[in-house]
């Protein structure tokens, strides 16, 4: 298997590797969840994953921070391998960004509170400087002007973008995203993906669970469709949209682009 | 074409915005209010009525009792007993002769500025700590949970290298052992109330375990048996040579009982905590303790608050059942006082009573409406 690094508005793709699955298998009781995930992401790619539902995509991201455990094969992030050690799953979840389909904000903190709040504990950051930090990545998500407010006092697309930002302050070396557009109203998805392909032109390594394909289109390097708990086919997007291999994927691929 | 919708057209479109409107007056008065509430049909009006004259019955039965028959002052029983013919009601003057006790209990009368000294500086820092604008939160709650306690336990015990005579603890009594162990049962209940729902709901399977078996023994042993116990079993448990003091061990049967109780409470708001406040707060690299304390407790806690002022209440009428080891609480003292044989009037037992009742009831109102006032305050805003 050969990955094409497709160069995109400058984005590039290093031959450092940041996340290694090797044979990776999970069941949830009697039920096999990931089977043989093999698979390699390389500094500064931004890897599309889709496929139907139940079929595995969240717990393979999720497996990437140890939200879930694998029971088979090896997860290697940032030259760590995941094992039972509680203080290495907390390393490798400071450099591993994370956001999830439903925000997961505090809502007892502010906006701004719950930017700082892992820098501050986390990497024993001064408040102020922690603050500065925040503003900065809020500006980036475009809004600065919610920082006092309280996550349930904004919309969807607005709370998601406050979950990038609160990501980004820690400075992650890798972002996860698991279908961050799919709680969202039409009108909020595109302010969301704005955001996210912007991220991608910073260079920023990216793992995003989504359907929305056009996104795959404009910034993926890669595109990998899973079914069934496997990876079935992956592709860059071009050749993955315009001349898919597998049946499984003409099928999936028919149902979502119309 | 006018920007209203004429019944008849099926297609419509606007050409102007409306403007915002403001809404309809909310009440229409007291008479609507009433009319509304009271009266609104005839059942209505009639459970209105029938409501109007039992609450009649107990307020002007009090007022006859309390205030309009009652004797205020006086020397001995000649002054509540009913002769020529007037109706005796609370017998007042008893309760005044007998004051002093029911607060400190046989403490020196002399000695119990110190009691007070230390209701004083509790009061101002439980003031700067209850009311959520005062400022140096920190600060004040490093004093509450560290200083006080010892500052109060010198006060109260007294040391006699700083001219304070040694009060033993058996000579404490009335509304002030109340507080103290109501005091030292909230301390304690709810860290350790917090500390075991955590415990239950560990993945460590020991830890879970011990906790389980704390919570479900402490909840399936009444308190009077706890009390008991601690009072005549625990010294027979002891090494040879160690007495623990006679105040000391019914405190600790408390609080561990309300612990349990506490536990329970704040295990009910951990689990109402949606897993993905867990996941966010982990994928952040938080430890589980910066997690727990920084993220989950405080929405979890808010969430019990009028769960957790519910067992402080509990608790406060709960330490009434130590009369029955022998302790002079206030409900003790107030049961001993009755001997009083110089006091022996019919009218004795229901004053003392009634005034134990209105004791009780100013505490745990002030508990109940500071619980409401806090879950408004934390409402505001950010409610989802
Ligand atoms: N905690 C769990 N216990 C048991 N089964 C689970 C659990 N979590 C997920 N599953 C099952 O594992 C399968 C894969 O779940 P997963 O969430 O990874 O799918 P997905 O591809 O993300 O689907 P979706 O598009 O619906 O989010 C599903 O069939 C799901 O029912
Ligand atoms: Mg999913």
């Amino acid at each position: 298997m050969s990955i094409e690094a497709q160069e995109k508005k400058g984005m590039s793709v290093s031959d450092e590797v940041v996340v290694e699955m090797i044979d990776v298998n999970k069941w949830y009781g009697d039920f096999h969840v990931l089977r043989d995930i093999n698979l390699t992401v390389y500094r500064g790619e931004r890897i599309v994953i889709c496929g139907p539902s139940g079929s595995g995509k969240s717990t393979l991201i999720r497996c990437i921070n140890r939200l879930e455990e694998h029971q088979a094969g090896k997860i290697i992030v940032l030259g760590t391998e995941l094992t039972e050690d509680i203080k290495k799953i907390e390393e490798i979840r400071r450099e591993v960004g994370m956001v999830f389909q439903h925000f997961n904000l505090f809502p007892h903190l502010t906006v701004l509170e719950n930017c700082t709040l892992a820098p501050i504990w986390v990497k024993r950051m001064p408040k102020k400087e922690a603050e500065e930090i925040a503003m900065h990545f809020l500006e980036k998500v475009r809004i600065p002007d919610q920082a006092h407010k309280y996550p349930g006092q904004l919309s969807g697309g607005q709370q998601q973008r406050v979950a990038i930002a609160r990501s980004l302050c820690m400075n992650p070396q890798v972002m996860l995203f698991d279908e961050p557009t799919s709680a969202l109203d039409p009108e909020m998805i595109k302010e969301v993906l704005d955001v996210m392909v912007d991220l991608a032109e910073s260079g920023m390594t990216m793992l995003v669970v989504t359907h929305e394909m056009g996104f795959a289109r404009q910034v993926a390097n890669r595109v990998i469709f899973m079914d069934q708990g496997q990876i079935v086919e992956q592709n860059e997007p071009e050749e993955f949209f315009t001349n898919p291999k597998s049946d499984r994927t003409k099928l999936f691929l028919s149902q979502i682009l119309h | 074409m006018t920007d209203t919708v004429k019944e008849h057209k099926r297609s419509f479109y606007r050409t102007e915005m409306l403007p915002p409107k403001p809404p309809p007056p909310a009440s229409t008065g007291v008479l609507g209010w009433m009319r509304e509430n009271l009266f609104s049909s005839w059942w209505h009006t009639i459970l209105t009525f029938v409501g109007l004259y039992i609450i009649w019955l107990i307020v002007s039965f009090l007022v006859q009792f309390a205030i309009i028959d009652a004797v205020w002052s006086g020397q001995d029983r000649t002054a509540c007993l009913a002769d020529g013919g007037r109706e005796i009601g609370a017998c007042w003057a008893f309760i005044r002769v007998w004051h002093n006790k029911y607060m400190f209990g046989f403490y020196p009368e002399d000695q119990q500025w110190r009691v007070l000294v230390v209701y004083a500086i509790g009061a101002v820092l439980l003031a700067f700590l209850l009311i959520p604008r005062a400022p140096g939160k920190r600060l004040v709650m490093l004093l509450l949970f560290v200083i006080y306690p010892v500052l109060a336990y010198i006060l109260l015990y007294g040391m006699s290298s700083l001219g304070l005579p040694v009060i033993e603890t058996t000579r404490w009594g009335g509304l002030m052992l109340t507080l103290v162990i109501a005091a030292v049962g909230i301390v304690i209940s709810l860290p350790l109330g917090i500390l075991f729902a955590l415990g239950r709901r560990s993945q460590m399977p020991v830890i879970r375990f011990i906790s389980i078996i704390f919570i479900e023994f402490w909840r399936g042993v009444p308190l009077i048996t706890v009390l008991f116990m601690s009072s005549v079993m625990l010294p027979l448990f002891l090494p040879e040579g160690v007495t623990l003091d006679k105040v000391i061990r019914p405190l600790v049967g408390v609080a561990l009982f309300a612990s349990a109780y506490m536990a329970e409470v704040v295990r009910g708001g951990l689990q109402a905590i949606p897993k993905g406040q867990y996941e966010g707060a982990q994928a952040l690299g938080l430890t589980y303790w910066q997690m727990m304390l920084l993220i989950i407790l405080p929405q979890a806690l808010k969430m019990v608050i009028p769960g957790i002022v519910n067992t402080f209440i509990g608790l406060f009428k709960d330490t009434s059942l130590v009369s029955i080891i022998g302790l002079f609480d206030l409900l003790g003292i107030a049961q001993a006082s009755l001997a009083d044989a110089k006091w022996a009037t019919p009218v004795t037992a229901p004053t003392v009573y009634l005034y134990l009742a209105l004791v009780y009831w100013v505490f745990c109102f002030g508990m109940s409406r500071y619980s409401i006032f806090m879950e408004n305050y934390l409402h505001t805003g950010h409610k989802r």
